[in-house]
């Protein structure tokens, strides 16, 4: 259909043609006007505090008293529930947060603006591991690292980026999988070469050396530190390719712990959603598949644009991390994407694969017709609030999405 | 009767055989096992065989 055709092209254009840039760190309320007193955005499609699962809450509680609208967790959690607090997801916003996915107004957000298209998008700052709010987290300790992301590290951090007139993303993200990172369970190289360049430039503008060494030592110790700013640049990248009428092309995939959600070019904001699967992967010591939850986060939009498991070939050691088999059979998972995208990005390529390029632009007609659907690398919560991440595994998007997707982009377009 | 004058499929089977197997993997292994070459074709009919669901995509250009 050259209506379909024709849009897609479109929409692949826009996606390959993103030119994002880090530009600095500003508290969410100065970005995002509607913003407001207790009003929290969450990761995944949309969802009320009753469907919510057990690490979600315990990050909305977490976050509720980080905000001063409750003076401790269950307060906090009473407060949810009494439908005071506003829930509404990030992508509604410009903006998208792992696991959880967080955001609330005083929360220190990365900005990446695409400066082909003139769009802006957000994402909080990588906590580290351990006990954090992305994974339900929401004791003392958890609250403390949020403070000082948000009175110490964001305004560090933010200084030197703008000190250094933004940091383009491109050119890390292809080093990065030229280093064995896919950019969701790896992230080591691109963290790496993100510290080599923006550190100059935090000396150059930080006053207190004491401050500056702790700032170096926070990005340097957190090997998925630059996760949070490719999500962000995932996002700057898919949202100019969003509204094209007739395309097929996938523009959003999260999750929220209850459901998974994907959103079409064609269809716009419009959303389809399914029960979220379970991964499958290795768990921590101690901990087994009876302490997962389902999976979440918005961090899927870097599959969007053919990271993460699209790119396993480039990350071998990450096949085994998430249990996906042989270091061998990474290349097998992006040659299966390659069935459902209509694209390689030429910008970001693999060695593994003699150059090719990450595969790029999901077509939902492809993926129905297949029956292959998105894999994704994901980390794994405990399903109770406040204990943390279990494990990291693989899961797949539900193909349920994408036959809702394709009756209705069929509707849409007078095809019965 | 000369080796010419069978038919085809005789004339086939009377030589090495070598298979490609399209679709239902289970088959490879019980030919892999008689020491006959096999080449699996991962193939599924469109939207898993859901007939109405496969006349759509067509319309859309699948």
């Amino acid at each position: 259909m050259k209506l379909i055709e024709d849009a897609n092209q479109q929409a692949l254009t826009r996606i390959l043609e993103g030119e994002p840039r880090l530009i600095d760190i500003v508290p969410a309320r100065q970005l995002i006007p509607d913003l407001r007193e207790r009003m929290i955005l969450h990761a995944g499609p949309p969802i009320s505090w009753d469907r919510m699962c057990g690490p979600m809450r315990g990050a909305v509680a977490g976050a509720i008293v980080f905000e001063g609208w409750a003076k401790d967790l269950p307060t906090a959690t009473k407060l949810a529930a009494s439908g005071e607090i506003e829930f509404h997801p990030n992508h509604h916003f410009g903006a998208v947060g792992p696991m959880t996915g967080m955001t609330t107004m005083s929360m220190p957000l990365f900005v990446v603006e695409n400066a082909r298209f003139s769009n802006r998008a957000y994402c909080a700052i990588n906590e580290g591991l351990g006990k954090v709010m992305r994974f339900g987290g929401n004791d003392a300790s958890v609250l403390k690292r949020l403070a000082w992301l948000r009175d110490v590290f964001g305004p560090t951090l933010g200084n030197a980026i703008r000190a250094a007139g933004g940091i383009d993303l491109k050119s890390i993200v292809a080093r990065g999988l030229s280093m064995g990172d896919e950019l969701h369970q790896r992230n080591l190289a691109c963290s790496s070469v993100f510290l080599r360049e923006i550190a100059p430039w935090m000396a150059r503008t930080s006053t207190d050396n004491a401050v500056l060494a702790e700032c170096l030592a926070f990005i340097g110790q957190n090997d998925q530190f630059f996760l949070n700013i490719a999500m962000a640049m995932g996002k700057a990248i898919t949202d100019p390719a969003n509204g094209i009428r007739g395309s097929t092309i996938v523009t959003t995939m999260c999750r929220n712990g209850t459901d998974f959600g994907i959103r079409v070019s064609g269809l716009g904001e419009q959303w389809f959603t399914a029960p979220v699967e379970m991964p499958e992967g290795l768990y921590f010591a101690g901990y087994s598949e009876k302490d997962a939850n389902p999976d979440m986060g918005d961090s899927a939009i870097v599959e969007t644009i053919g990271l993460g498991g699209f790119a396993m070939a480039a990350a071998p050691a990450v096949a085994g991390f998430v249990g996906a088999g042989a270091p061998s059979e990474a290349g097998n998972f992006t040659r299966s994407m390659g069935e459902i995208t209509v694209a390689q990005n030429p910008e970001w390529t693999i060695a593994a694969m003699d150059f090719a390029g990450v595969p790029t632009g999901i077509d939902i007609r492809l993926v129905v017709d297949s029956g292959v659907v998105p894999v994704i690398n994901t980390g794994i919560a405990h399903r109770e609030p406040g204990i943390g991440q279990v494990g990291a595994g693989v899961v797949k998007a539900p193909l349920a999405c994408f036959q809702q997707a394709i009756v209705a982009i069929a509707k849409d377009l007078g095809v019965s | 009767m000369t080796e010419q004058d069978r038919p085809q499929y005789q004339q086939l089977l009377a030589r090495k055989v070598e298979v490609v197997n399209v679709g239902l993997e289970g088959f490879v292994k019980d030919l892999r096992d008689c020491d006959i070459g096999v080449v699996h074709v991962d193939w599924k009919p469109s939207a898993g065989g859901d007939p109405q669901m496969a006349a759509l995509l067509a319309k859309l250009g699948v």
